[in-house]
């Protein structure tokens, strides 16, 4: 990988660190309201798994699903971070025009195919969109994201089982972070590691370090690769860590604090950025310089656009229940 | 015009779309090999192949999951769900998901798929193949609901829906498979908007939905040897539904009996009630009378089957009633 890449997949990273955390204070001052989740801690996986997808061609990218925990899936995507943050704000120069919130971001001129808050709802979708790609006979493959909480749903065994006898491209992403709200995995989940669950449906299957981004980038190069040759579905797990609470409203009082210090220890920005500084390609100085410019770039574009876009009208209500268009031959009225 | 019963109405309307797009696939349990529980599906197998007929395992809620995420890529499956019963497992894809992705995204994503599904009660199948459930699905905003009551309606209806962009339940009824009615051989659709009189009249109106409709009509006959002019409305959609016709026909007729094959808590007959109510009150002769089923799970024994469950006397009975002559 070029140098170039590299720094690039590190600001990355950094930029969608700071974007949340400043998420956290819109929120604080209630500027965004209903849940939001935030993705502190597990940036690796999401940056690492699209950076190896087809993203940034538009219609011709791979699909992308998740849930609720969504932004920087959608930004990696291809959505525009302002477009995000107005969503969060409600506005409708936001994402999905204001009607879904941080739970729901949608860009489907990305194929980001947006977030849903039902978990475990986007085993299904996701395999739709592959059998839409199969059936269309583009190269393109589904990716969906899930957490580790999302396996214990009928969702997951019914998609993997239908996933596997059509042999759909798709790309299941398991980021285990080992707690589904304040429950930890070992008290919902009799199977711990959870690529091996997939093994009642002959899926191909492996497990990584979901805090090294180089780790993540090389195990989903190889599973894209074969999903994307036609051998079918791969079902990928990342052990991960989210620093925050699950959303909000959440006062970790489920889990320790050395729990917490173990796992910031091996933070994805930390490791990546030792490294690139150890290889000489960057220098502690960039990396405030970047910081600076991070800051200066949320707060001077993206959170002015959000703060400065208008809301959506009142009349436009009841837009995008059905077809706002439709033809009249097939919807009628009868004619009497 | 060629007579055609309801089953082979829909495999024929299946087969039209399917040679007219590509992009139209149909899924569900043994609609392949098999030919489809109620032979709606018959030959296509054959015909288009299993990429296109896909035979799916039994898992409502997944599979239809995969035939919204397939729409919203531009394919336009018809799924079918054996029973409405079964399609309790497939409501969180249906309700959570396939009506209210469009909005959520702000208009950017469509699930154009359909679903097709019978709901009602046969001969003494018991409390958990007898649901109907309309109520439920018309109660969803982002769904289409509609509810053919003939092969006119299921050929035209459903070539409508798949073109349609918006995600479309069709209720068909167990007892409707083999009916039979004289449709045009050319191609054509039918609006997935819009009640429909069946039968003209000036006394009282009937209304009615799916199956019910052949209740009403059945009444209606009954009525006329009494010398009573009854009209009969099929609702043909219930979502949306069309309160203009139900104000017409009441403001003509000013009497009216609502006959739904459904339990009547928070029915398909409560909410016409509710607009008749607020769009004609003042056109009412008479308090307007619900036709339902009893409020229990279906019982087996067809004695207590036959108690529970709306027939046409029992409409008859509710017209004299409107009429004052009970
Ligand atoms: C069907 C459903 N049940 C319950 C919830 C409430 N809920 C939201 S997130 C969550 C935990 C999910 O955990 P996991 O899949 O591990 O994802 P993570 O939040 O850790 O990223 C629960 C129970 C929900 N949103 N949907
Ligand atoms: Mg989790």
């Amino acid at each position: 990988m070029k140098d170039a890449d590299k720094k690039r997949i590190l600001r990355e990273m950094i930029f969608y660190r700071r974007f949340e955390d400043r998420t956290f204070e819109a929120y604080m001052e209630r500027k965004i309201g209903g849940f939001l989740h935030l993705y502190t801690g597990q940036e690796a996986v999401a940056t690492g798994v699209l950076e190896m997808a087809v993203t940034g061609q538009g219609q011709k990218n791979d699909y992308v699903v998740t849930g609720y925990r969504d932004h920087v899936h959608a930004i990696k995507t291809g959505a525009p971070a302002r477009e995000v943050m107005a969503e969060l704000y409600g506005k409708e120069t936001g994402s999905s025009k204001g009607r879904g919130g941080s739970m729901h971001i949608f860009d489907a001129s990305q194929n980001f195919m947006g977030g849903y808050a039902l978990v475990g709802q986007p085993f299904p979708l996701a395999a739709g969109f592959a059998l839409g790609a199969k059936h269309k006979g583009s190269d393109q493959i589904a990716i969906c994201f899930l957490g580790d909480g999302a396996n214990n749903q009928g969702t997951f065994h019914e998609t993997m089982n239908m996933a596997k006898v059509w042999n759909l491209p798709v790309l299941f992403v398991c980021e285990n972070n080992q707690y589904a709200i304040g429950t930890r995995i070992e008290r919902s989940t009799a199977v711990l590691d959870q690529y091996k669950r997939v093994c009642a449906y002959d899926m191909e299957a492996s497990q990584h370090d979901g805090m090294d981004v180089d780790v993540v980038m090389e195990a989903s190069k190889k599973a894209i690769d074969f999903v994307r040759s036609g051998k079918g579905p791969y079902f990928i797990e990342f052990m991960t860590y989210r620093y925050r609470g699950h959303s909000m409203s959440d006062a970790k009082g489920y889990r320790t604090k050395e729990e917490e210090a173990e796992w910031e220890k091996r933070d994805p920005i930390k490791i990546y950025s030792e490294r690139l500084i150890k290889e000489g390609i960057i220098s502690q100085d960039d990396i405030k310089a970047w910081e600076k410019e991070i800051d200066d770039e949320i707060e001077n574009d993206i959170i002015k656009f959000a703060e400065e876009s208008p809301e959506p009208k009142v009349e436009d209500l009841t837009k995008y229940v059905l077809d706002d268009n439709p033809d009249p031959r097939w919807i009628g009225p009868l004619q009497k | 015009m060629a007579e055609t019963a309801y089953w082979e109405a829909i495999r024929r309307a299946h087969d039209e779309e399917m040679a007219n797009d590509k992009m139209v696939i149909c899924m569900g349990e043994d609609i392949g090999i098999a030919g489809g529980t109620y032979k709606a599906t018959s030959g296509l197998y054959e015909k288009y192949g299993e990429e296109r007929v896909i035979d799916t395992p039994i898992s409502e809620n997944s599979y239809t999951g995969i035939g919204i995420g397939a729409s919203m890529v531009g394919m336009r499956p018809i799924i079918e769900i054996m029973s409405i019963n079964f399609a309790l497992l497939a409501l969180d894809t249906l309700i959570n998901a396939a009506a209210k992705i469009r909005y959520m995204s702000g208009g950017q994503l469509q699930c154009p798929i359909v679903m097709r599904t019978p709901g009602g009660t046969a001969h003494q199948l018991a409390a958990q193949h007898s649901a109907r459930l309309a109520r439920m699905f018309m109660s969803t905003s982002g769904l289409r609901v509609v509810t053919p009551r003939g092969p006119l309606d299921a050929y035209g209806m459903l070539k409508s829906a798949i073109r349609s962009n918006d995600p479309v339940i069709i209720i068909e009824h167990e007892q409707m498979y083999n009916l039979k009615e004289d449709i045009p051989e050319e191609e054509f659709f039918r609006p997935l908007e819009g009640a429909e009189v069946v039968r003209e009249g000036s006394d009282i109106t009937l209304i009615g939905y799916n199956y019910s409709v052949h209740l009403c009509l059945e009444a209606a006959k009954r009525l006329e040897a009494d010398g009573i002019s009854a009209e009969v409305l099929d609702l043909r959609a219930l979502k949306p539904l069309d309160r203009e016709s139900i104000r017409k026909t009441v403001e003509k007729t000013n009497r009216v009996v609502i006959a739904e094959e459904d339990e009547a808590p928070v029915g398909v007959g409560a909410e016409i009630m509710a607009i008749i109510l607020e769009d004609c009150f003042y056109a009412l002769d008479s308090q307007p009378v619900r036709i339902h089923a009893a409020d229990v799970p279906v019982p087996y024994n067809a004695k207590l089957e036959k108690a529970a469950i709306p027939n046409a006397d029992d409409v008859y009975q509710g017209a004299l009633k409107a009429l004052g002559k009970i």
